[in-house]
């Protein structure tokens, strides 16, 4: 299993995997946004939290597609759904190296661009913090649309298609903590709980969904 | 109804031949009892007062009620479906949520409009993303225009219903998380009126109407269902009898 | 009546999509019996159509 971990980690830093190209889009989708509102500092200070956070989840989406492709073409795919290990818990283990690779590195470079978006340090932090907890259910919920398009010629589009509407909640959590952060009278421990419930939930079901599905995209 | 067409094992709806005979006899009955139930319906709709508050926009609530539960209930056929598909490889099970998709797509987007045409007058916006029903059906929208792309995008329709029928499931558990998490978002963000569907109370006057309508709409819906799935089992007799004819032209061509 | 326009809108929206819903519903079994038709016109039939009624399920093209 540790194993398995290392070979896809280094697999999605290697050149050609989709860690660094997931973080430029994050970057380039983020520094596009001023020249659309216009340079108003305070807007981008009001709207940062909200942008940074559609931002990764759309670099989230980006990658997941080569989750299961990978695997699928060079056979050891087959090896996974015949081992004795449970598939659910492979399936887990891909999730971890997928968000070790391509979440991680979105949750640090999201403080570089919470300045270029004007937002203060509290705001930053926050963000950051829910992007750490919320990033991991994002793959989640993203292991299950990669496996069901695990099959598919042009699966990518399907992928973002299908998980976008199951990762909205995410996104509703992420942005209401990191907004209830900066303004006053809102708390910011119960959204941020609910966040970190809703991981926890995907947690299970997503690898279970993703293993179902890989079970039956096969034959 | 004749014996042999009489369900004795819940094993025998597998059989699509049986199921066929069964859409014949029951979907006429289904449809006559639907358009009369229709033209109560609308006839009460149109005779009953208006309310003193709403005005005449209350008939709305006549189609855009019915559109809205069927949106929901169609997908909850679609999900009991899918367990058909993943635990019983149940063959009628597949082309149930194959066929109910875009009706439920045609219900969410008709709750959806008659949602907004009757926002217009009384909340002054055609949409609002602060109200907790009307994202979460927009999402519920989403939802199945993505199972409907997805069940076109795999060619192998047995394994597109079990791909699918995952999909569904999972998409099962994010309804209330939608529900919840978009009031969750109401309090903490919106600060103008909380805007309400059911705020007015239900009076017998406006009750009778939207009862019939709703029983209309279901009925409706079952017999659009029946009818499409019969489509379905029938495509895939053609497309089976196509290769079928292939191959043995192909074998014809050999020998 | 006041409002008629959204009214009557609605309802007009609601029957035009009930009609669609038909229509779709409508077309595509005719176009399939069509095509039934043609495939057993050109001598193929299903193998459980034959003399004997009720011949055992076989799964139809799942």
């Amino acid at each position: 299993m540790t194993a398995l971990l290392l070979r896809d980690i280094k697999l999605s830093v290697r050149a050609g995997g989709g860690a660094l190209i997931g973080v430029l889009f994050f970057i380039a989708v983020v520094a596009v946004i001023p020249f659309g509102v216009g340079p108003d500092l305070n807007l981008l200070s009001r709207i940062g939290p909200a942008i940074v956070w559609i931002g990764a989840l759309l670099s989230a989406l980006l990658g997941l597609d080569r989750m299961f492709q990978n695997d699928r073409e060079d056979g050891s795919l087959d090896l996974m759904l015949m081992q004795e290990h449970p598939l659910v818990l492979t399936v887990l283990i891909k999730c971890l190296a997928h968000w070790l690779g391509n979440g991680l590195p979105l949750v640090i470079a999201s403080p570089l661009l919470g300045l270029f978006m004007n937002m203060n340090e509290v705001a930053i932090g926050a963000t950051m913090l829910t992007l750490l907890v919320g990033t991991p259910a994002l793959t989640f919920i993203g292991a299950v649309g990669a496996a069901v398009a695990v099959a598919l010629p042009r699966g990518g589009l399907l992928v973002a298609i299908v998980v976008l509407p199951l990762a909205i909640p995410v996104l509703i959590f992420g942005v209401s903590a990191a907004y209830a952060a900066v303004e006053e009278p809102a708390p910011f421990l119960p959204p941020f709980l609910i966040l970190v419930a809703i991981t926890m939930f995907f947690a299970v079901l997503g690898p279970l969904g993703a293993a179902l599905a890989l079970r039956n995209a096969g034959d | 109804m004749s014996d042999s067409l009489a369900i004795t094992k819940f094993s025998d709806l597998a059989n699509p031949t049986r199921f066929l005979a069964l859409v014949g006899k029951v979907v006429p009955w289904l449809a006559a009892i639907t358009a009369i139930l229709f033209a109560v319906g609308l006839y009460l709709a149109f005779t009953t007062e208006g309310d003193y508050q709403q005005g005449d926009t209350v008939r709305i609530m006549y189609v855009h009620v019915p559109s809205a539960w069927l949106a929901m209930m169609c997908y909850t056929v679609m999900a009991v479906s899918a367990i058909g598909t993943l635990v019983w490889r149940h063959p009628l099970a597949d082309v149930s949520h194959k066929a109910a998709a875009p009706l439920g797509a045609a219900f969410t987007l008709l709750a959806l409009v008659t949602g907004s045409l009757w926002g217009k007058p009384m909340w002054g916006t055609w949409w609002t993303w602060g109200d907790a029903r009307l994202t979460s059906v927009f999402i519920l929208f989403l939802m199945y225009l993505g199972l409907i792309a997805l069940n076109r995008a795999i060619a192998d329709p047995s394994r597109a219903a079990r791909v699918s029928s995952v999909l569904i499931l999972v998409g099962f558990v994010n309804i209330p998380i939608i529900k919840f998490s978009v009031e969750w978002w109401n309090t903490l963000h919106q600060k103008a009126s909380v805007l309400r569907l059911d705020g007015p109370t239900i009076d017998p006057e406006f009750l009778r109407p939207l009862l019939v309508m709703a029983i209309a709409f279901t009925l409706l819906f079952f017999t659009l269902h029946f009818l499409a799935m019969r489509n379905e089992i029938l495509r895939r007799r053609v497309t089976a009898q196509r290769r079928m004819a292939a191959r043995m032209a192909s074998r014809g061509d050999a020998a | 009546m006041k409002y008629a326009f959204y009214v009557y809108t609605s309802y007009g929206v609601a029957t035009f999509v009930i009609l669609c819903l038909i229509a779709w519903v409508w077309l595509d079994g005719r176009g399939r019996r069509k095509d039934l038709a043609e495939l057993e016109a050109s001598g193929f039939r299903r193998r459980s159509a034959q003399p004997t009624v009720e011949s055992p399920a076989k799964g139809e093209g799942t």
